[in-house]
């Protein structure tokens, strides 16, 4: 009779990555481990020896150090070690030692190649590279996800229709009606058709129909160019559909032309994204520009949560997510400007309100407080218009909290007289912060230098950060400071027992996956943004960018993209958690709450923005 | 219960004085014994007693039960795990139902979980003793409370072959019992309030950092002995002291 190791499956059977195996293979596996005990602070493992097993964490817990006596990590109960030395020529690299009484079973090597080689999960699971565990997870997850791997190109289904800019609004009104369409693309009569740019010159929709032709009473001999909007905002063929749904929330448009080599190829209404997407960010939107006062607006703020879940039920990645959080953000924001304005009249001077931090970044999650600032004019003369910008920042900071943006605690807000300056003030500043790196400075940059332009003249935003990058990227001094500033911030070893290990072995019963994670991950991709002279502000865009200009050991861009994406997707998940059961969303989490599957790949992406902290220290 | 028990019995089989010389033992134990497995297993014959413990080979060894007695109860379920001080061995571990001659209490099923329909269907004790003894052979065996294991397989075989056996154990509840009963009476303890700490193997494991295992299968039993003895030296001798300081 086949002897039959009861308690030992049992035990097998609750960890990954043995709990989605076959009964058979378990069976067979529980039946060949051996077992052995270890009493509290013998050495289990030392450098260099040879070992012919995978060990696997019955009871008690081991310590896995470093040769030079650092703690690498501190293991429990169900957690694996040895899998590097058995990929590694049966030689062990980082030592291990028994911290309390452990008994550890162990997995014999030929049963350890046999489950490698016949599992793929097994030996991703146990990979000595554990970042590429990470990247599976991270686009595993991704191929799940239509909205955010469907190309806009998928939404076209007919060429788009245009005219010249010279016919009448009566030609264009028919046109639309034959063909069935709800836009028309106006084209430049005077230029010849197979000229690549520019050919596009404007558009006009439905709705101009009503509200610029009729609601005055136009003639209908009017020409198309009168009523038609130029300044065209389009995209790329290549985009995404959670682009285009962005482009459209943050313009406020219901049609968006999308181009092939600057020639259009279709045009997406906004009622075509609306079926991918069925009642999300999109109406949360509109009804923030409806909102006629502030109460309004507040009482709204309560589905901001609520879309926030959405999105979050239906598996958007942290990208679509924190973008639609932003557009909501700077959609409130942006009433917010012009209910002022309506209030206190024309502003004296032309102005920029600028966002700062995560919303700029487009990386905004649901517990965030506002970072806001103000360009002014350089015509701005303190005692004549001042008293302007006060009531209106007064206005928007205090109609923000009312929405549940809570007020800056570090007073980074326009309602400051220090950050409310003109155009060429902020040159100033930035350049003395540039040059002149001291501490408080580098604490400013953290902030202020992820800014986007909400209302008015937000061009002057993109200069200004443009003027920043060009003045930081050559700056080696600047960046060796930043670079030392990133490091402030440092991620946890991982998890041990349901404790947050810290570096130096100490135990905490939450993490702050903002503070301890997405803050210096942001961090360290900002070094290196501008040191590439990347002038994005999302994460994601600058690591593109960051990647592209090469300036990374390969495969650590990549890598840095996906411990973003799952820590962050990880504080995503439990503020939604928080929120559905009735909690204040906050940013910490207890390690009780993660499931095995986020434990493990949390302390992956931790180890990966912890390599990247070290790769800045000598890289700048 | 083990105390009633312990009471009423003497250890027939405590060699007191030749416990360190188990080799001399079994050799005269060969010359003696008829049939011919028992004088295989002899003939492997058994470490010295100044061995090492580092280099003893050990068999866990747990028997399930009809009931406690072994005059009137027969064994029902038999666990081997073969163990080094460095390595339990579950690969080459052995567990049998065997069909006892003696009726399956209510009482008993309730514990192992072993029914009358698994045992009619097992082979008698017989027909797998030749395996049985080969596992044994050469090891010395290791039991949690001796009398069970070590007097159930003397009666089972004096019923069978008319003939018993005899072999040193490592009995790692005497061993706790060592540490924990030692020193005052039960009278004297009682008087000064000491509740008498439990010698059971779960209990006994449990002092030692090592994980609840379900008790009452022979070879779960079997294998949370061998780990209990691995624990009871890593804490209290060293892979040096010989084997003559725990035998029995």
């Amino acid at each position: 009779m086949e002897a039959e190791q009861i308690e030992i499956l049992g035990f097998l059977s609750q960890f990954e990555p043995f709990s989605n195996m076959p009964e058979e293979t378990l069976e067979s596996v529980a039946r060949q481990i051996e077992v052995s005990y270890y009493r509290a602070g013998s050495q289990i493992y030392d450098y260099g020896d040879e070992i012919h097993d995978l060990c696997m964490i019955r009871s008690g817990a081991v310590e896995v150090y470093r040769r030079s006596g650092k703690l690498h990590d501190r293991l429990s109960e169900g957690d694996l070690f040895g899998q590097m030395g058995l990929l590694m020529k049966n030689r062990v690299p980082l030592p291990s030692r028994a911290l309390e009484d452990t008994l550890i079973y162990f997995i014999p090597e030929a049963v350890f190649t046999e489950l490698f080689e016949e599992f793929p999960s097994f030996a991703d699971f146990v990979e000595v590279q554990d970042r590429t565990r990470l990247s599976k997870v991270v686009s595993d997850k991704e191929d799940m996800n239509d909205l955010t791997t469907a190309k806009v190109t998928t939404l076209i289904n007919r060429e788009p229709v245009m005219l010249e800019a010279t016919a009448t609004i009566q030609r264009a009104a028919e046109m639309m009606t034959t063909e069935g369409v709800s836009s028309l693309l106006i084209t430049d009569a005077d230029k010849p058709q197979d000229r690549e740019e520019d050919l596009v010159i404007g558009i006009i929709t439905d709705r101009d129909l009503r509200t610029r032709v009729l609601a005055i009473a136009l003639p209908l001999d009017t020409p198309v160019s009168e009523i038609m909007s130029s300044n065209l905002v389009t995209l790329d063929d290549n985009a995404y559909v959670f682009e285009a749904m962005l482009a459209m929330l943050r313009y406020n448009l219901h049609h968006l032309p999308i181009l092939r080599h600057n020639r259009p190829i279709g045009v997406i209404a906004l009622s075509d994204i609306v079926r991918y997407e069925s009642q999300s960010s999109l109406y949360m939107v509109s009804g923030i520009f409806r909102a006629q006062n502030v109460e309004e607006l507040s009482a709204m703020s309560e589905e901001v949560k609520s879309c926030f879940q959405r999105m979050v039920q239906e598996d958007a990645n942290s990208h679509m997510i924190g973008s639609a959080m932003a557009v909501i953000g700077r959609s409130f924001k942006q009433r917010l400007c012009e209910l002022a304005e309506e209030q206190f009249g024309e502003p004296p001077v032309p102005y920029c309100f600028l966002a700062l931090g995560s919303m700029a970044r487009d990386e905004q999650l649901i517990v965030t407080d506002q970072d806001n600032a103000l360009i002014l004019d350089d015509q701005f003369r303190p005692e004549l218009h001042d008293e302007y910008f006060v009531k209106l920042s007064a206005f928007v900071s205090d109609g923000l909290a009312q929405c549940g943006y809570s007020y800056c605690k570090g007073e980074i807000m326009a309602t400051n007289p220090t950050w409310r300056k003109t155009r060429s003030e902020w040159e100033r500043c930035f350049a003395d912060w540039i040059d002149n790196p001291d501490a408080e400075a580098l604490l400013n940059c953290s902030i202020f230098f992820d800014l986007d332009g909400v209302w008015g003249e937000t061009s002057w935003a993109e200069q200004l950060y443009r003027f920043i990058v060009l003045r930081a990227r050559g700056n080696k001094r600047f960046l060796a400071c930043l670079a030392r500033n990133a490091l402030n911030r440092t991620p946890p070893l991982g998890f041990f027992k349901n404790f947050v290990m810290e570096q130096d072995g100490r135990h905490n019963n939450s993490i702050n996956l903002k503070r301890r994670g997405t803050a210096p991950l942001a961090d360290v991709i900002r070094v290196h943004a501008l040191a590439a002279g990347s002038t994005a502000q999302n994460s994601f865009e600058r690591l593109n960018d960051v990647i592209e200009a090469d300036i990374l050991p390969h495969g650590r861009g990549p890598d840095l993209r996906d411990a973003l994406e799952f820590i962050s997707l990880v504080r995503i998940r439990h503020q939604a958690l928080d929120l559905e059961e009735g909690r204040e969303p906050d940013n910490n989490i207890e390690p009780e709450n993660m499931s095995e599957f986020e434990r493990r790949n949390l302390k992956d992406a931790f180890q990966i923005l912890s390599n990247a902290q070290k790769l800045l220290k000598f890289r700048y | 219960m083990f105390r009633a028990l312990l009471n009423r019995r003497k250890d027939r089989l405590a060699l007191a004085g030749d416990r360190d010389d188990w080799p001399r033992e079994f050799a005269r134990l060969e010359q003696d014994a008829v049939d011919f497995r028992l004088r295989n297993f002899y003939e492997a014959g058994v470490v010295d007693a100044d061995t090492p413990l580092k280099d003893v080979p050990f068999v866990a060894m747990d028997f399930e039960t009809t009931g406690l007695n072994p005059a009137r109860d027969d064994i029902v379920s038999v666990g081997l795990v073969p163990f080094s001080l460095d390595r339990i061995r579950c690969r080459e571990s052995r567990h049998w139902i065997v069909n006892p001659r003696q009726p399956l209490a209510e009482q008993s099923v309730v514990i192992h979980g072993i029914t009358h329909s698994d045992v009619s269907n097992a082979p008698d004790l017989m027909r797998i003793l030749e395996l049985l003894l080969e596992s044994l052979a050469g090891k010395v065996v290791v039991v949690h409370y001796r009398r069970i294991e070590r007097e159930f397989l003397n009666t089972a075989m004096q019923a069978r072959l008319a003939e018993g056996i005899s072999f040193p154990v490592v009995d790692t509840m005497d061993l706790e019992a060592r540490l924990h009963r030692t020193g005052r009476s039960g009278f004297v303890a009682r008087l000064k309030g000491d509740k008498p700490v439990s010698i059971r193997l779960a209990d006994s494991r449990t002092r030692y950092g090592l994980p609840y295992y379900q008790p009452h299968h022979a070879l779960t039993d079997a294998l949370a002995t061998a780990e209990l003895l691995q624990a009871q030296i890593a804490n209290r001798f060293t892979p040096e002291t010989p084997i003559s300081e725990i035998w029995r």
